[in-house]
């Protein structure tokens, strides 16, 4: 099928971007067929919290006038979601929290601000686990979100809205944050793409806190090359985050094209081992055959301490997060409790009637690692595993390009399988915690259906090696198409 | 000799002059409407994130040289979470296992005349916290954001002070040295220069210290003085009466002259310090290091060495010179200006100068009269132009604006009569019109000398050379 023989709606940014370019159709007529087909299908997926349709519609007819006077930016009229963590200027940013569910910020956090700046569109702001605290975006305060592959089924989280919306053709691209698998197993569970790239690479600022030293953001679309185009765009230096890094960033769609001849691709046996579900691992084995039959290399590398990494970012994130969670005590912005007997009374009601209950999980257990007497035997430990996990990837990759293997145990599970057994829902996380507490590039590209539902294939690089690695998920995507299938019910 | 030793600690907060908070661009002005000083960073708006104000880690520096201390090559900002509604992130960013000055020291005149030795354990960055205001707003409470964010930089000394009066030297030693690089205001009506004192009493001779009780928030040194006093009163009192000092924090109350309890070591908060994750830690190189200290002035206490070696100055009008850096300087400017010796140059300053800034509110560096003008004033008495006491007379008239001491005595015809000639018949009238006054300094009662000195100045209207007058006065009564 060629590009214009494909429904507006199906087809990626790259492609829309041609379009638009060609004059085939305008950002109007574009950012109208989505915000239509997001009022159409939402309703039973529950991905998108706030359509902005009158500020889409301006700013696309705003990307039109430009794009008449010969001045469009690289993504002059193209739509975009943002996830509901990234602070927007006068649009309700709730972080997926009863908490924030009146919040209207003052201001756009960098990244809105950025793509913006190049001439994104945004239709609205996507759902997710509560502040990020998830991995099924079951923990969202507005409702759980449908995959689209099975809408009996999580379409992963936290960033479930983004990689829902994305699957479903709501829209081509949406951002997300990843602290712990927060971009990458959401795409793996909807057979979407998704990038963290490495922290410091975009900024953070205007993104709502979970675990400051593992978020990161990045960006969920249908292509490779699509995120290689707008990571472009959200990456780089910014002085109001003390923790971006000012290095330039790379023609990543140019770069795309460095063939896979000679790469070395790492493989870590432990992650084929029990636990990783037979069909999932079928298809990333296939995966990994398909890299060598275009010129990789299969190497084995070892992670000695990589078991280890899910104990220790559920030390480092909540004791992070109860700190940053702090601010919401009900006295300058979001929720407050009402008739507060004093000031104890309006502290402990407003978080107990605020936050649901993984957030308040998460806060306690993080309030207990910090506490005098356990900080030692807790957090210090764990930052000291933290920097043993970070010393492994550093040696393999002294023999490897890229690592690769699952994203994900298992393809999407049903909604409310795991949501009593908060460590079960952890250890979906155990592939992909390892890059953030790294903080290396990572991502997930579709690699093939098991029973009918996505598998995602992790890859992991070294730090600021975003363009070897989407390198590597391109040069895929050329031989494979599994990331062009759509669910049925939104074709 | 009380059977008690008092063991003494104190923390100081130091406001430090910057322009902007430490870790947003919002300005740090005093005295604004209620936040109308407060950017999203200070207000802990949901998503952002804290930028260091490099201006502070110099400041930092520049102090930790000034006492001799350590600058951490590696500093880390950490965070000390508790829950107040002037906090509005929940926390505090501070700094906790790696200051960025360690180890300094500074000596003080103690109370008992010797020279001491106060260890300086620390000395910190952190921001400020807001203020909550409790009065006027009906069974609510106001919070004005405008200072959270100030940088603070906190002076933590050993427990080494004995006294409450030494341990107001050494909070006085560290405001002026603060002031003098020019790193705080040392503003303490406005709360820029402030401490903690940490107060324990044990038996002489007794190694363990006692248990400590914390007063919080001292902005004067009287305050200081007074609290620890009182503090010290209380615990002997206490353990006097077979009780125990409970390890809390108390508040100064200076209308009553009394500290109160505000909360026990259990009540008090565990804060879960860890490193913030939002900072990078503070890496600082040694040319660095060396650069800031390219950039100290000379310090207090060479400066009053050198004004009492190089200048002359008696070590007590030296030290008070030196309490202020820009009255050091004024003096500095005038002594070098003038050819009088510098101890009369510094009872000027010190004497009719002082008094006018005093009586008028003024600081030195809003001075009438400027360290030049004041120079050619003691030059005319030097030069015998005119008398210590009619120059007094033309400082005010100088102070007044009336003009330059010259252009005064020139105007009011205040020159000294010199010539002896003149002086002489002055003094052989006096004499004659005086005869029984004559004839009684002549039988020996001589203190009769200083009313013939008189007489002639009144016929002089006082222009005459007092010192010449007396030779010969007392030559013709003799004669």
């Amino acid at each position: 099928m060629s590009v214009s023989d494909k429904p507006i709606y199906d087809r990626t940014m790259t492609e829309l971007s041609r379009g638009l370019a060609a004059g085939d159709f305008s950002s109007v007529e574009l950012t109208t067929a989505l915000l239509d087909r997001i009022e159409t299908l939402d309703g039973a997926l529950n991905a998108v919290l706030t359509v902005t349709r009158d500020e889409a519609l301006a700013a696309a007819s705003a990307a039109d006038d430009l794009r008449a006077a010969g001045d469009a930016g690289p993504l002059a009229g193209l739509p975009i979601l943002h996830k509901d963590i990234f602070c927007t200027r006068g649009v309700r940013t709730s972080c997926g929290s009863k908490m924030l569910n009146t919040f209207i910020p003052p201001y756009d956090a960098t990244v809105v601000e950025r793509l913006a700046a190049a001439g994104a569109v945004m239709l609205g702001k996507t759902n997710m686990d509560e502040f990020a605290m998830g991995s099924s975006n079951e923990t969202s305060f507005y409702g759980n979100v449908m995959n689209p592959w099975d809408l009996e089924r999580s379409p992963g989280g936290s960033s479930g809205g983004s990689s829902a919306a994305v699957a479903a053709r709501l829209t081509p691209v949406a951002t997300g944050t990843d602290t712990g698998g927060s971009i990458r197993q959401p795409a793996a569970l909807t057979g979407t793409v998704g990038i963290k790239p490495t922290y410091g690479r975009v900024s953070r600022y205007g993104m709502i806190a979970f675990a400051s030293s593992l978020d990161q953001a990045g960006v969920i679309t249908r292509s490779v090359e699509d995120a290689a185009l707008v990571l472009g765009v959200m990456a780089g230096f910014d002085e109001r985050d003390s923790t971006s890094i000012d290095q330039p960033v790379p023609d990543y769609v140019a770069e795309l094209d460095t063939p896979l001849d000679g790469v070395r691709v790492g493989i870590v046996r432990q992650h084929f081992d029990e636990g990783l579900e037979a069909a999932t691992g079928d298809q990333v084995r296939a995966a990994l055959k398909t890299l060598e039959a275009r010129g990789a290399t299969l190497v084995d590398v070892d992670l000695p301490n990589l078991d280890q990494s899910v104990p220790t970012y559920y030390v480092v994130a909540p004791a992070e997060c109860s700190s940053n969670l702090s601010r919401f005590d009900g006295i300058r912005f979001g929720y407050r409790a009402k008739d507060p007997e004093d000031l104890l009374d309006l502290y402990c009601r407003t978080r107990g009637e605020g936050f649901g209950a993984e957030v308040k999980r998460r806060i306690l257990t993080g309030t207990y690692v910090l506490s005098a007497g356990y900080y030692d035997a807790y957090y210090l430990k764990a930052q000291q595993v933290r920097q043993l996990i970070a010393d492994d990837f550093r040696k393999a990759f002294a023999d490897v390009d890229v690592i690769a293997g699952p994203t994900a145990p298992t393809p999407a599970f049903r909604l409310g399988e795991k949501t009593d057994d908060p460590v079960t829902m952890y250890l979906n996380d155990i592939y992909t915690i390892g890059a953030n507490l790294a903080g290396l590039p990572a991502m997930s590209v579709p690699c093939g259906f098991a029973d009918g539902l996505p598998v995602g294939l992790h890859l992991v690089a070294p730090h600021f090696a975003e363009s070897a690695l989407m390198a590597v998920g391109h040069q895929y995507q050329l031989e494979t198409d599994w990331h062009t299938r759509c669910p049925e019910d939104y074709r | 000799m009380s059977r008690w030793e008092v063991v003494i600690g104190l923390e100081i907060h130091a406001q430090l002059a910057t322009k902007s908070k430490i870790f947003s661009g919002a300005s740090t002005a005093y005295g604004a409407e209620p936040n109308t000083q407060a950017c999203l960073v200070d207000l802990g708006y949901p998503g952002v994130l804290p930028v260091l104000n490099e201006e502070v880690v110099r400041m930092a520096c520049k102090f930790g040289l000034a006492i001799g201390a350590e600058i951490a090559p590696r500093s880390v900002f950490a965070r000390k979470n508790y829950f107040y509604p002037d906090l509005p992130k929940g926390y505090q960013i501070s700094q906790y296992e790696l200051p960025i000055v360690a180890n300094g020291e500074l000596i003080i005149d103690s109370d008992d005349g010797e020279r001491k030795r106060i260890g300086v354990t620390r000395a910190h960055l952190e921001e400020d916290a807001g203020k909550s205001v409790h009065e006027g707003f009906d069974r609510m409470s106001g919070i004005d954001l405008n200072r959270a964010g100030t940088p603070l930089l906190e002076i933590v000394s050993e427990p080494d002070l004995r006294s409450a009066k030494d341990a107001v030297a050494y909070m006085r030693k560290i405001h002026t040295l603060v002031r003098y690089l020019g790193i705080c205001d040392g503003n303490m009506q406005e709360g820029s220069f402030r401490c903690d004192a940490n107060v324990s009493v044990r038996p002489q001779g007794q190694e363990a210290f006692g248990t400590r009780a914390e007063i919080k928030n001292l902005n004067s040194f009287r305050f200081v003085e007074r609290a620890i006093n009182f503090e010290v009163e209380r615990q002997i009192d206490v353990l006097e009466d077979g009780g125990d000092v409970v390890q809390e924090t108390r508040l100064y109350d200076s209308a009553r002259d009394e500290t109160r309890s505000m909360r026990s070591k259990e009540e008090a908060n565990d804060y879960r310090y860890f490193p913030d994750p939002d900072l990078l830690p503070v890496e600082i190189a040694d040319d660095y290091v060396e650069a800031v200290r390219q950039t100290l002035p000379e310090l207090p206490d060479a400066k009053q060495a050198r004004l009492q070696e190089s200048l002359g100055v008696k070590a007590e009008d030296a030290a008070i010179l030196t309490i202020q850096r820009e009255l050091a300087d004024f003096f500095e400017a005038a002594a070098k200006a003038s050819s009088a010796p510098g101890q009369t140059v510094a009872n000027w300053v010190l004497g009719e100068l002082s008094g006018a800034l005093n009586r008028d509110g003024l600081d030195i560096s809003a001075s009438r009269v400027s360290a030049e003008a004041l120079a050619t004033l003691v030059d005319r008495i030097h030069d015998n132009t005119i008398s210590g006491k009619i120059a007094k007379d033309v400082f005010e008239a100088m102070w007044q604006g009336e003009g330059s001491a010259d252009e005064i005595i020139d105007a009011r015809g205040l020159k000294q009569i010199t010539d002896a000639g003149a002086i002489e018949a002055i003094v052989d009238k006096v004499i004659a019109d005086n005869p029984g006054q004559a004839e009684e300094y002549r039988a020996g009662k001589e203190k009769l000398i200083g009313f013939f000195v008189g007489q002639v100045m009144k016929e002089t209207g006082g222009k005459a050379n007092p010192g010449q007058v007396n030779q010969l006065l007392k030559k013709k009564l003799s004669g």
